[in-house]
């Protein structure tokens, strides 16, 4: 029974190993500024932790085998109550390794949410509501025009999706947009809104999580390194549609950017 | 420090409805509790295989159930999440095997009141017929999880099951609170008040330290639950604005204005964090209990046993806003909240320590219940080192609500408590019902459960890694998620073989409890007091008189003793007792 335990526990422990190390099933390729510093941090706790997980289980399935029960051929039991020196030593260790680990992590959250983002970057404005995401940018103005719950108007989707306010003058050239595009290797100054309940902006490949709340306007950013098309995915359980709840993000040149732009301000005229 | 007891002495009823149905015997209440959680654990675990079959199966056709909607899995989640939690989690170890062991264990006839203990089991019970009434209402059962984040669970047009069945699940959840609130007084109470001769806080087992701090926790975190709970009835209900701001429902503006769905999540993590270790620590005074008996030796570290719940207790009602880092709460905060979680961790690290330190230079008999506290173990180390990311502001930007988060709560909070469980009720079945398991179906069964739960739990931390979102329903509208398929069916072949698996427990369990050999008073040759009264115990626990202590509770492999173990009623053994 010993060696059944050592076994099977050894066994699961490898086999799971195995996979993190192969990494068969793994984080989608980074494609925005904070992605190798958020990756490396994830390196760095999942190969402390992979030590520590592998050692435990081995440790245990060795103990359970050598120590069991052999009858009259066993050894003599020791009769102890601790150590505390040992006692000690493992609190220490595992303090310093779990608050190292902490502080580690810290600058880079830092950087990525107590910094406002930097002038010059993109303003979107995200609304989320059940079940889609719509982008608004503030046109030639540079501001966001006024919108009005009472204008909210879902079915009929972009500008009145929002509840856009068309007497503001403001509001006369911001585009919004069920696919939201980002000029290449330029920060996007994002402010996050939700209408109805809690929705969660998911990039995965943008390395970028964050809820989106009704009654607050949050606000991010974030840097894209790579053109190319991402998807978005509802992180919070927002209802029966959240799974179906997703958009995307084309990042593009800035070139094409502005093309873009300057066709849909063209549309609205 | 101890006091004898002799004040709550009632007499043993003779009718049937008040020997078994509205019992005062704290015995009887246990085994109550322990049978409304095999209950609640068998539905639970009958939603969670639907579930499992939806994802995989988007148009399958059920028997009895018919096809699964999206909205409906919804509903499965949330209802599986709650019964688990509360009706499970909370219920089994602390309600079941506290109820009945914690009295016996530190030598007193009774909980401190019988009435109050007998009214929370029924309360426990009605909450319990009321979740499973939101079932059955118009709409169905809520939708909007176990966590049920405001305002998609304040409002009543936010979906389906939002109605009439969002009502009964709060109303459910209040009523468990009331309960659980009485029966923290009378777990409190019990311990200090009524300790045996000799029974000092540092001779207590290990169980009992982890279902008195369980019960201080319960106190201080039920409360906070049942007001929220209130105030999101009142949102519901009255039209307040606690939770809601002014929000737009399909084209509707909702008539609330200035409300805090932050709120919601500050108090529901308020209570919601230290529920985890409500659900856990019972399982570690069990694991403690068990390695030490069946390994023939002394609890390594006794002592920082004690002060490692105590701050893991402490500590965990310091720690809720890590669940909320990507929530819009301050991101300086996530700072303390990150740095306090981390912390939490180093006690729970010293557990798994002084566990593996008991085991050394032991001698090991494999009984079923001794299996069961070594998978409890390596479930404890697997689900607890997944901790330190999730507790990692950064790290919670590509792991929050994905399926690794499923994975880190489902492996420690889920499957290493229910081993406490299952070690419990392996253990301490002999005692209550007098009769032994079925050790061979008790081995086929720890390995099917072990192996199973490692099979399904293991890869989805690999889905999540790979930005699998935890609450979908179908993994068909996003494109990324394709090549995660193979690995969720795997998943769910898994849950089927382990859900099987169970139904041999079940067998065995019923089985052994009418026709299993008669057990003997101390089948497992351990020191704590319940193994020193009769087989099961008389109604007043010792048979008119109160044990004296003599020693600490893990007195085993004395050297110079006459046999490997010395029960703590035993004549004193001098200096080597605590």
């Amino acid at each position: 029974m010993g060696l059944a335990l050592l076994a099977i526990i050894w066994l699961i422990t490898f086999v799971s190993t195995y996979f993190f190390i192969a990494q068969t099933w793994w984080l989608p390729a980074g494609m925005s500024a904070a992605a190798p510093a958020i990756d490396r941090q994830f390196t760095n706790t999942f190969v402390s932790m992979g030590i520590v997980f592998v050692l435990a289980q081995c440790a245990l399935g060795y103990v359970v085998w050598k120590y069991r029960d052999r009858g009259q051929a066993s050894e003599k039991v020791d009769y102890s109550h601790g150590n505390l020196k040992l006692e000690l030593v493992w609190t220490t260790l595992t303090a310093v390794l779990f608050i190292g680990l902490n502080l580690m992590g810290s600058t880079i959250w830092a950087a990525e949410r107590f910094a406002p983002a930097e002038s010059g970057a993109v303003p979107v404005e995200v609304t989320g509501m059940q079940f889609a995401w719509y982008f608004r940018y503030p046109g030639l103005d540079g501001k966001f025009g006024a919108t009005n719950p009472k204008l909210i108007d879902p079915s009929s989707g972009n500008e009145a999706a929002i509840g856009l306010d068309t007497n503001d003058p403001a509001s006369k050239d911001d585009v919004v947009t069920g696919t939201m595009y980002l000029p290449v290797n330029r920060q996007v100054d994002l402010t996050l809104r939700a209408i109805d309940v809690i929705h969660s902006f998911f990039v995965p490949s943008m390395r970028f999580k964050q809820d989106a709340v009704p009654g607050l306007a949050i606000h991010m950013h974030f840097t894209p390194t790579q053109v190319g098309d991402y998807e978005i995915a509802c992180a919070e359980l927002c209802g029966l549609g959240h799974y179906k709840m997703h958009g995307m993000l084309k990042v593009v040149s800035q070139e094409d950017f502005d093309k873009w732009l300057a066709t849909r301000e063209a549309e609205k005229q | 420090m101890a006091t004898t007891s002799h004040v709550h002495a009632h007499a043993a009823p003779q009718g049937f409805i008040r020997k078994y149905i509205f019992s005062l015997d704290h015995k009887v209440i246990g085994i109550q509790y322990f049978f409304l959680a095999l209950t609640a654990v068998f539905v639970g675990m009958f939603l969670s295989l639907l579930m499992r079959v939806h994802m995989i199966w988007p148009t399958a056709v059920l028997p009895l159930v018919g096809e699964i909607k999206p909205e409906t899995y919804l509903s499965l989640l949330t209802m599986h999440g709650t019964i688990m939690v509360f009706f499970v989690l909370t219920t089994a170890p602390q309600g079941g095997f506290g109820n009945y062991f914690l009295p016996i264990q530190i030598g007193a006839p009774d909980m401190a009141f019988p009435v109050l203990n007998m009214l929370s089991f029924w309360t426990t019970f009605v909450g319990f017929v009321v979740i499973i009434a939101a079932f059955f209402v118009t709409g169905g059962a809520p939708l909007h999880g176990w966590t049920g984040y405001a305002p998609l669970s304040a409002l009543t047009n936010s979906g389906p099951g939002e109605q009439l069945g969002a009502d009964l699940w709060i109303t459910s959840i209040a009523i468990f609170c009331l309960a659980s609130l009485m029966g923290a007084l009378n777990f409190i109470t019990t311990t200090l008040d009524l300790r045996a001769k000799g029974m000092t806080l540092m001779r207590m087992p290990l169980t009992v330290w982890s279902w008195f701090i369980t019960a201080i926790l319960g106190l201080l975190a039920f409360g906070v639950l049942l007001s929220a709970g209130i105030l999101l009835l009142l949102d519901r209900n009255l039209g307040t604005s606690f939770y809601v701001p002014l929000v737009v429902v399909n084209g509707q503006v909702m008539g609330h204005k200035g409300g805090s769905p932050l709120l919601w999540q500050h108090l529901f993590w308020f209570f919601g964090h230290p529920e985890v270790y409500i659900a856990i620590l019972p399982g570690m005074g069990v694991a403690s209990q068990l390695l030490s008996t069946f390994s023939r030796k002394p609890i390594f570290g006794y002592k920082a046993m004690v002060y490692a719940m105590m701050s893991i207790g402490f500590l965990g009602f310091m720690v809720w806003g890590h669940h909320m880092f990507m929530s819009g709460m301050s991101p300086y905060s996530a700072f303390a909240f990150s740095l306090m979680t981390m912390c939490i961790g180093v006690p729970s690290a010293i557990k798994t320590f002084n566990w593996l330190g008991t085991i050394y230079k032991g001698r090991v008999r494999f009984h079923t219940p001794m299996l069961f506290a070594i998978g409890f173990v390596s479930l404890f180390v697997s689900g607890g080192l997944s901790g330190p990311f999730l507790a990692q502001p950064v790290l919670d930007i590509p792991l929050h609500d994905t399926a690794f988060v499923v994975a880190h709560f489902h492996l420690i909070m889920g499957v290493a408590a229910i081993f406490g469980i299952f070690a419990a009720t392996y253990y301490w079945v002999p005692k209550m019902f007098g009769r032994m398991m079925n050790e061979t179906w008790g081995k086929v069964h720890f390995f099917i459960t072990l192996i199973g739960t490692y099979c399904i739990f293991m890869p989805m931390h690999y889905l999540g890694l790979a930005a699998q979102p935890r609450r979908y329903s179908q993994f068909t509208e996003l494109a990324y998620l394709q090549h995660l398929l193979p690995l969720n069916r795997f998943i769910t072949y898994m849950a089927m073989v382990t859900i099987a698996g169970q139904f041999i427990f079940l067998v065995n369990l019923f089985w052994s409890i009418f026709r299993g050999p008669k057990a003997s008073d101390n089948p497992w040759e351990a020191t704590t007091l319940e193994w020193t009264t009769a087989t099961p115990p008389p109604h007043d626990n010792f048979g008119g008189h109160t044990p004296v202590v003599n020693n600490g509770p893990y007195e085993y492999s004395v050297p110079g003793a006459p046999r490997d173990y010395i029960m703590q009623n035993d004549p004193g053994m001098g200096t080597a007792a605590h």
